[in-house]
C-alpha cells in the first residue's frame, strides 16, 4: 500500500483514496456526537472531553450555531471544524443577502460537503478530518438532520452518531428509534441522552445537549437538567435489569 | 425630497421616515418602508440613491448578523454605527460610492441607554439627541430645537413627531402624506401607527 497513501490526488490500484480513509480514522478518534430528529424538535448531544484542571470549561464548544435555524456538531479535528464553520456562517448570510431566504438544511449541508470534496481533489491540501451533524428546521418548519464525512458525501438521517464508538450508538438508535419515541421534545431529548450514555461515562457533567425547536429557538440544556434525565434513564435501566433477573429466576425454576 | 427624523429620549429612540417612493413626477408607492431592522435592537433608516439604499442597508444588516453568529453576541449600536460608517468611507473614494443618508438607532443593553447616530453620504457621523435628513429636515430641526425634551414619554414624543410632520407638510413643496414611526427600547423594535392624514385629523380633534 505504500506509495499510494501519500498524495491525496492519487488513487490506489484497488480504487481507494487512502488520505480520505485516513481522515475518516481521525474522525473515529474524536469524541462522540449524536443527533436525533424528533417530531417538532431536533436534538444534538456531544460527549464533553474531560478538561484539564486549569482549563476554562466554556472554551470547548462542540455544538455551534451556523444561523438562527441551523445547528452543527462535529467529531474530529477541532481546528478543521473552525475553518468550515467560519465559511458556512458566511455562506448562510450571503445566501440570505442574495435570495432573501434563509438557507435550507440541504443547501448548507451540500455547501459544506462540496467544500470538503474540493479538498479531496486538489494537491497540496489534505482533506478535512471531521464529520459533521448538521441539523435544524427548513423554512416550512420541517426538522432535518444531515451527516457529512471527510470524503464530501452527505446523507439525511433520522438519527445518527459520529466519532468514537459511533457504531455502538448507532446500533442503539436503530433498535430504539421509533416515531412514537420522538413524538415529544422530552422523549427526543431522553432518547439522545440515553444513546450517548451507552458510550459515555455517566454524569451530566460529561454531556452537552442542545435543542432546537420549530420556532428556531435554541436552548442548551443546563447540567442540572441533563442530570435529571440521566437519573431517569439510569432508574429505568435498573428496573429493566431487575425485571429481567426476576424473569430468568422464575424461568429457571 | 425624502425626510428622516429621529429623536433619542431617556429610555427609547423614535425614528420617523416618510413613506413616499417617487420617480421623477410619478409617485410609485406611498406606503414604502425606508428602514431596515439590523438586529433585535438596531434599526437603520435610509434615504438616497434608489438601489444604493437597499444594497447598502441589506449588506450592513447581513454583516451584523454574521458578527452575531461568529461571536455569539450582537454588536453594540456604537460598534454597528462605526462599522457602517467605515464601510461608507471605504467606498467613498472608489469608483462606486454609495449615495445614502442614514439614521442608525439602537438600544445598548450594556449601558442601558438608547442611541441615535446621524450619518451622511460623505461618511460623516454624529451621535445626536435628535437628527434629521432631507429638505424636510431643515424644518423639523427647528421644531425639535424648540420643543424636544429628553424626558418625554412615548406618547409625547409621538405628538412631537406629528408636529414635525405637520410642519414639513405645510412648508415643503413636495407632498409627503405618510410617515412611518418606529420605536426602539429595551424590549426591542416596535412599529407605531404611521402618521397619515387621518391620524393628523384625529389629533386635531382630540
Amino acid at each position: 500500500m505504500s506509495g499510494y497513501d501519500r498524495a491525496i490526488t492519487m488513487f490506489s490500484p484497488d480504487g481507494h483514496l487512502f488520505q480520505v480513509e485516513y481522515a475518516q480514522e481521525a474522525v473515529k478518534k474524536g469524541s462522540t456526537a449524536v443527533g436525533v430528529r424528533g417530531n417538532n424538535v431536533v436534538v444534538l448531544g456531544v460527549e464533553k472531553k474531560a478538561v484539564a484542571k486549569l482549563q476554562e470549561d466554556r472554551t470547548v464548544r462542540k455544538i455551534c450555531q451556523l444561523d438562527d435555524h441551523v445547528l452543527m456538531a462535529f467529531a474530529g479535528l477541532t481546528a478543521d471544524a473552525r475553518v468550515l464553520i467560519k465559511q458556512a456562517r458566511v455562506e448562510c448570510q450571503s445566501h440570505k443577502l442574495t435570495v432573501e431566504d434563509p438557507v435550507t438544511l440541504e443547501y448548507i449541508t451540500r455547501y459544506v460537503a462540496s467544500l470538503k470534496q474540493r479538498y479531496t481533489q486538489s494537491n497540496g491540501r489534505r482533506p478535512f478530518g471531521i464529520s459533521c451533524l448538521i441539523t435544524g428546521f427548513d423554512n416550512d418548519k420541517t426538522p432535518r438532520l444531515y451527516q457529512t464525512d471527510p470524503s464530501g458525501t452527505y446523507h439525511e438521517w433520522k438519527a445518527n452518531a459520529i466519532g468514537r464508538n459511533a457504531k455502538t450508538v448507532r446500533e442503539f438508535l436503530e433498535k430504539n428509534y421509533t416515531p412514537e419515541n420522538v413524538a415529544t421534545e422530552e422523549q427526543t431529548v431522553k432518547l439522545a441522552i440515553k444513546a450517548l450514555l451507552e458510550v459515555v461515562q455517566s454524569g451530566g457533567k460529561n454531556l452537552e445537549v442542545a435543542i432546537m425547536r420549530e420556532d428556531s429557538k435554541l436552548s442548551m440544556l443546563e447540567v442540572s437538567e441533563i442530570e435529571k434525565v440521566v437519573a431517569v434513564v439510569e432508574k429505568e435501566k435498573e428496573e429493566e435489569a431487575a425485571t429481567k433477573k426476576k424473569e430468568s429466576k422464575s424461568e429457571a425454576k | 425630497m425624502e425626510c428622516l427624523v429621529g429623536m433619542q429620549c431617556n429610555d427609547f429612540v423614535m425614528v420617523a421616515a416618510d413613506m413616499t417612493a417617487a420617480r421623477s413626477i410619478l409617485v410609485k408607492k406611498s406606503d414604502h418602508k425606508k428602514y431596515l431592522k439590523l438586529s433585535d435592537k438596531l434599526l437603520m433608516a435610509v434615504t438616497g440613491e434608489s438601489g444604493d439604499t437597499n444594497q447598502f442597508s441589506e449588506y450592513v444588516a447581513k454583516n451584523i448578523m454574521l458578527y452575531k453568529m461568529r461571536n455569539g453576541y450582537e454588536l453594540s449600536p456604537a460598534a454597528a454605527a462605526s462599522f457602517t460608517r467605515r464601510n461608507l468611507a471605504g467606498y467613498l473614494r472608489s469608483r462606486t460610492p454609495y449615495h445614502v443618508n442614514l439614521l442608525v438607532a439602537g438600544y445598548d443593553d450594556e449601558s442601558g441607554k438608547p442611541e441615535l447616530y446621524y450619518m451622511d453620504y460623505l461618511a460623516s457621523m454624529a451621535k445626536l439627541p435628535y437628527a434629521s435628513h432631507g429638505y424636510g429636515g431643515s424644518f423639523t430641526t427647528s421644531i425639535l430645537d424648540r420643543h424636544f425634551r429628553p424626558d418625554m414619554t412615548r406618547a409625547q414624543a409621538y405628538a412631537l413627531m406629528i408636529e414635525c410632520v405637520k410642519e414639513v407638510q405645510k412648508r415643503l413643496i413636495i407632498n409627503l402624506p405618510n410617515f412611518s414611526v418606529t420605536v426602539i427600547d429595551k424590549e426591542g423594535i416596535v412599529d407605531m401607527e404611521p402618521i397619515t392624514q387621518a391620524v393628523i385629523a384625529n389629533q386635531a380633534t382630540a
